[in-house]
């Protein structure tokens, strides 16, 4: 019995001639967090689809929820997963309450829960109003509403947060951060690097349908060649040692009277406690770990040095 | 399972009176019809043949031309346009099969179809009543025919629709060749046939290959279903001359036409199943 929620082993993917998957693996335990970042192209969408079972491997095995994805029993397994597709259009003349009804019955799921799922995503006002009339923000919390119906144990969210403003991907993190601590497991892909860093637990990268890297941020920190920034404020007219700055990348002083040391995640503590040791006293220092866009620009030079 | 289909339908018939696709069917039939059969009416005078049965003659051809059309027009968005729109991608992530929704679209598209063809006709029979003397039961028969073929026309050609809804990879391909469908059945194909006889002059058509090719098109079918049915409105039709000649029975034609119903859906069925997504 597999007890990953996800689990892809050696999966390969080929249309005509376009290889969209190259022997990824990944399993995903319950109640994780995983953004599946990449560029338009890399495979995202097509890894997502094999896992709803809407496509079938060109080799490998998918496994979701202890079923096979291409397998006949998978039919049932669809009812304990949330799906939101990428840009979705619902019909304009139905209603909030009548898109949801219908979604529901299909999961039969009650119809009576849906109030509930409005209040969640924040339409509760506008349900009864033609779809139609909703703004771009509007659909998506209604195709997030959709997704969530029947308290689903995984939720494959495809740009969840595209064309909604900073304070409602705020709620939608939220919502995503309840159901992970509820234990529902969550697979989000998307191109907002900056925004999903501190939304989730764990990173895949595809490049050309290859999974180029896979970890938690501090894991990918240190396995990258990305740097780490320590900005060190020093007192009116004290100057830096040398020996402090020994294997550090780079550093730079700017016009504020504040030095930027750039370096390895592996060589940041040696750096710090060598700069603390020192007895001309720091005024500040502030360490700004080598953010997602760092990390993921890292391996884009590294994939195309190959 | 079929609880999923019904779903479907429901959905389907509901978008239907929202998009004001009943409605704008139901009033296009019911305005030509009435027109068509108001007109149609007086050339025959009061001693000619029931109006009600010269009613029939002229709405199967009205229906001849627009009821494939109609048909085609919705079938060919069903697959194609929610594909495009993303919302099929969606309905496929669901625990439902893809003949689930194909069926439930079938359905639901049929429902729609019937109550525009039901109401418009009906409309313009319930007028013609209105002014007409009693009618004799053998027209009244002829118009239930009428309306039965009618719902059986339009579910064969939403099936054709289906097929190259599925088939297509966009919303607008479908559509061209909707119409290509279109074209073919309800125009060409009856004037390539035409010509054919008048070149052929009976050397190499014989009956049998005749019947044949009526076979081979669901609009002839249904022509031949309501004009060479009954002998008072075959010779009201233009089609009696051809009429002689067909030596198929009714029930053989309804089968015919049933197959045009049921090969082209279970075509859609297997195709969608195999389409990539």
């Amino acid at each position: 019995m597999d007890e990953n929620v996800i689990s892809l082993d050696r999966v390969s993917k080929q249309y005509r001639d376009v290889r969209a998957l190259d022997e990824v693996s990944l399993a995903v335990p319950r109640a994780q967090r995983v953004a599946l970042i990449g560029h338009n192209g890399a495979g995202k969408s097509t890894l997502i689809k094999l896992m709803l079972g809407l496509i079938r491997p060109t080799g490998g095995k998918v496994v979701v929820l202890g079923a096979e994805a291409t397998g006949a029993g998978f039919i049932e397994a669809r009812r304990a997963i949330g799906f939101l597709p990428e840009s979705i259009v619902f019909p304009d003349g139905m209603t909030g309450v009548e898109v949801l009804d219908f979604y529901a019955r299909l999961k039969r799921q009650p119809v009576s829960k849906n109030a509930g799922l409005f209040e969640r995503v924040g339409l509760a006002q506008a349900a009864r109003r033609r779809v139609g009339t909703y703004s771009k923000g509007m659909r998506q919390r209604l195709g997030l509403a959709q997704a969530l119906i029947g308290h689903p144990r995984l939720l494959l969210l495809d740009e969840p947060t595209s064309g909604l403003d900073p304070s409602l991907r705020k709620e939608v993190y939220g919502i995503i951060g309840e159901l992970a601590r509820n234990g529902a497991t969550v697979l989000l892909s998307s191109h907002a690097l900056a925004e999903i860093e501190p939304e989730v637990d764990r990173v895949v990268a595809l490049i050309r349908g290859r999974k180029v890297a896979d970890g938690t941020m501090v894991g990918l920190r240190q396995a990258s060649a990305a740097l780490a920034r320590i900005q060190v404020r020093l007192p009116e007219g004290c100057e830096l040692p040398d020996a402090a700055l020994v294997c550090a990348a780079s550093h730079e002083r700017r016009g504020d009277g504040v030095t930027e040391i750039r370096c390895r995640e592996s060589e940041k503590l040696p750096i710090l406690r060598r700069l603390l040791a020192e007895p001309s006293a720091l005024a500040d220092v502030e360490v700004i770990p080598a953010t997602l866009e760092d990390i993921y620009a890292g391996i884009l030079r590294r994939e195309e040095a190959r | 399972m079929i609880r999923s289909v019904w779903i479907i339908a429901v959905r389907e018939m509901r978008d239907g009176f929202r998009n004001r696709r009943v409605v704008a069917s139901t009033l296009l039939l019911a305005a030509l019809a009435l027109t068509l059969s108001l007109i149609g009416s007086a050339p025959v005078g009061e001693l000619g043949a029931s109006r009600l049965s010269v009613a029939v003659v002229s709405l199967s051809s009205l229906t001849t031309f627009l009821i494939p059309l109609i048909a085609l027009i919705i079938a060919h968005d069903a697959i194609a346009g929610e594909f495009d729109r993303g919302t099929m991608l969606l309905l496929l992530s669901y625990p439902v099969r893809r003949w689930q929704i194909i069926a439930g679209k079938f359905l639901g598209h049929v429902g729609i179809l019937t109550i525009a063809i039901i109401i418009g006709y009906g409309l313009a029979a319930l007028a013609m009543g209105l002014t007409a003397a009693p009618q004799e039961s053998a027209s009244r028969l002829a118009f239930l025919n009428l309306l039965g073929t009618s719902v059986m026309l339009a579910a064969a050609f939403l099936a054709l629709g289906y097929c190259v809804s599925v088939v297509a990879q966009s919303q607008r391909a479908a559509a061209g060749a909707a119409i290509g469908i279109w074209l073919f059945f309800v125009i060409l194909y009856d004037i390539a046939l035409l010509g054919l006889l008048v070149v052929d002059d009976g050397r190499m058509v014989t009956v049998g290959l005749f019947n044949l090719l009526l076979l081979a098109n669901p609009a002839d079918i249904y022509r031949m279903l309501n004009l060479a049915g009954l002998p008072d409105i075959g010779r009201l039709s233009g089609m009696a001359g051809i009429a002689r000649d067909v030596t198929l029975s009714p029930a053989a034609l309804a089968g015919a036409l049933l197959a045009w119903i049921c090969v082209p859906l279970l075509f859609a069925s297997v195709a969608f199943s195999r389409r990539q997504v």
